[in-house]
């Protein structure tokens, strides 16, 4: 948190110190303090509100709610649920990186804008549309049924609908690093007699780690979080098919409201343990890797 | 086919493995909303994208979506320019929290945003000196599109922002055109693509949202239901065809806004000469 606050050469000095790019005290003033509270209403709040309405009826309170049987299960799920599909769409998104960023083919764009589809999709069609596939009355509802095979409202479904939401998350973070890092280095490699795979794991893997590292820290994030559309497959049986997400909104719906935020809180510590892994990787990036910023603008 | 120059190996594969994983996830899940529509003749289908609850939705939704990306743009643009330009105690801070809505899942934002704005919460009791009422009404929807929507605005227009040539600015001094002046007309056009890019985004955004949503709006038939809460209303009662057709309309206009998105980026790549 220091090292967040602590001021270093802040580039905003350089225009401050011009005449030129320079507005009168008020203004700046003005808008720093209209923009900070915007910031603190709709950012700050709803966060701080997170914690202090979990420890509203004390530690102990908060502890109970998250030793919860329950609780411990829906843990359990989203834990599982994240496991399975954030390595799933790792290696997705290495291949489809792979592919974009190192070779020429006809309908590139294309290709890219389809990975992105599921970032414009509404949750809640995210969810629908592998009921609409696996569900009772779905395309393999009947044949699903007399094998005896359980997809939606169990744990399956959960998977494919987080694996959906996430699904581009870590090819949007490598798709643009490697089209800037070019492909010298690993072309050298190979011309030099490395095997694909070796090229692959010594060359192109200590280049994009950071990135990586970004790509599955947001896709984990959006993982264990996704609510949407978990809600729609999940049939929302207590103990079996119950997310942390989905528990939060059980226990509020009850009324339990401690607890419900008890358990959101611990979303919450993983949403700023994301965010600080982001500033984290962003700083090494900026000071380790200035060549791949200047390849991107070139 | 000059393609033998390709020295590189691993195209067959890395390709076979994309467009499987593609296809078998998004693609063939997808296409099933458009095939199981087809249940519903074009009359059946009309009549239940067009039935009075389902208008009111839509209204709500994207109403409440176009102000929550308007006030965005407006406030997120504001902080973008603080972040970039002036040097404040917790500026890093501050950057930092701004993708807070990426990171947070909406289900928790929409229990926070609830508790704050509750007749009883910490913005609510103020609110409801002047007799406004926030949450479990229209203007709940709205809070908690603003809530996701801000990063959209804010890290689209920062990077354009950092990037800016002064010279012109410096060009504009000289000639004795104030500040306001040259913002309105030196730097607000280069930044206008990025600006509604954001924009679009933090709408498209919107135009879905579920989970932070649904906690605040109260849910009240043809007042603060969205139409995402439309699609599950009618799954729960077993509605299918109902449901995909409502999901139809809302997949065209997310592709609709896609097709947009994509136009508007490569507007602020051509106006700001630099890659996506």
């Amino acid at each position: 948190m220091a090292a967040i606050l602590q001021r270093g050469a802040d580039p905003a000095a350089r225009f401050e110190a011009r005449a030129a790019t320079r507005e009168a005290p008020w203004v700046k003033w003005t808008l720093i303090v209209v923009a900070l509270l915007f910031f603190a209403l709709f950012l700050l709040m709803p966060l701080v509100a997170v914690f202090i309405e979990a420890l509203r009826k004390g530690w102990e309170a908060y502890f109970a709610a998250l030793i919860e049987p329950d609780a411990l299960a829906s843990v359990r799920l989203t834990l599982i649920a994240a496991g399975i599909a954030v390595p799933l769409n790792l290696v997705f998104g290495v291949a489809a990186a792979w592919a974009i960023a190192k070779f020429e083919f006809r309908g590139k764009h294309f290709l890219i804008t389809l990975i992105d589809l599921p970032f414009s999709v509404s949750p809640v069609i995210a969810g629908l549309i592998y009921v609409l596939m696996f569900g009772a009355f779905g395309w393999f509802g009947p044949w699903l049924d007399t094998h005896g095979v359980k997809i939606v409202f169990a744990v399956p479904g959960i998977v494919l609908a987080t694996v959906f939401v996430t699904f581009p998350f870590v090819a949007r973070e490598l798709i643009p690093l490697m089209q800037a890092q070019g492909r010298e280095e690993e072309e050298a490699a190979i011309v030099l007699g490395a095997s694909g795979w070796r090229t692959f794991w010594h060359v192109t893997l200590p280049n994009i780690r950071w990135g990586l590292l970004y790509g599955v820290i947001l896709c984990n994030a959006r993982a264990m979080g996704e609510f949407g559309a978990v809600s729609v497959v999940s049939g929302h049986i207590r103990g079996e098919t119950n997310t942390m997400p989905l528990h939060v909104e059980i226990l509020y719906n009850e009324y339990q409201f401690a607890a419900a935020f008890a358990v959101a809180s611990l979303l919450a510590l993983l949403a700023l343990v994301t965010l600080g892994i982001k500033v984290w990787v962003e700083r090494h990036v900026s000071r380790s890797g200035p060549e791949a910023q200047d390849g991107a603008t070139s | 086919m000059s393609k033998t120059t390709r020295v590189l190996p691993g195209f067959g594969l890395s390709l076979g493995v994309t467009l499987t994983w593609l296809s078998l996830i998004v693609l063939l899940p997808l296409s099933s909303v458009f095939l199981k529509a087809s249940d519903l003749s074009l009359a059946e289908f009309w009549k239940v994208v067009s039935a009075p609850r389902v208008v009111a939705s839509y209204k709500l939704s994207f109403g409440m979506s176009l102000a929550a990306a308007a006030i965005n743009a407006v406030f997120g643009m504001m902080l973008a320019w603080c972040l970039v330009r002036y040097r404040f105690f917790g500026k890093r801070l501050v950057d930092a929290l701004i993708d807070l809505p990426f990171a947070l899942p909406t289900a928790v934002a929409g229990i926070a945003l609830t508790a704050l704005y509750a007749k009883n919460g910490w913005i609510g009791q103020y609110l409801a000196l002047f007799d406004i009422q926030v949450a479990f009404k229209p203007l709940g929807v709205l809070v908690a599109l603003v809530f996701i929507g801000l990063p959209f605005v804010v890290r689209t227009v920062q990077p354009v922002l950092e990037d800016l040539d002064i010279e012109h600015e410096e060009a504009a001094a000289s000639l004795g055109v104030g500040r306001w002046r040259t913002f309105r007309h030196v730097i607000l056009p280069v930044l206008l693509p990025a600006l509604l890019t954001g924009f679009t985004l933090a709408f498209a955004r919107a135009v879905g949202e579920y989970g932070s949503v649904i906690f605040i709006a109260g849910n009240i038939p043809m007042v603060s239901e969205i139409v995402p809460l439309m699609i599950i209303t009618k799954l729960e009662q077993y509605d299918y065809p109902g449901a995909t057709a409502v999901a139809e309309v809302m997949l065209l206009i997310s592709f609709a806004l896609l097709f947009l998105i994509n136009g508007l980026q490569a507007w602020t790549a051509r106006r700001t000469g630099r890659d996506r």
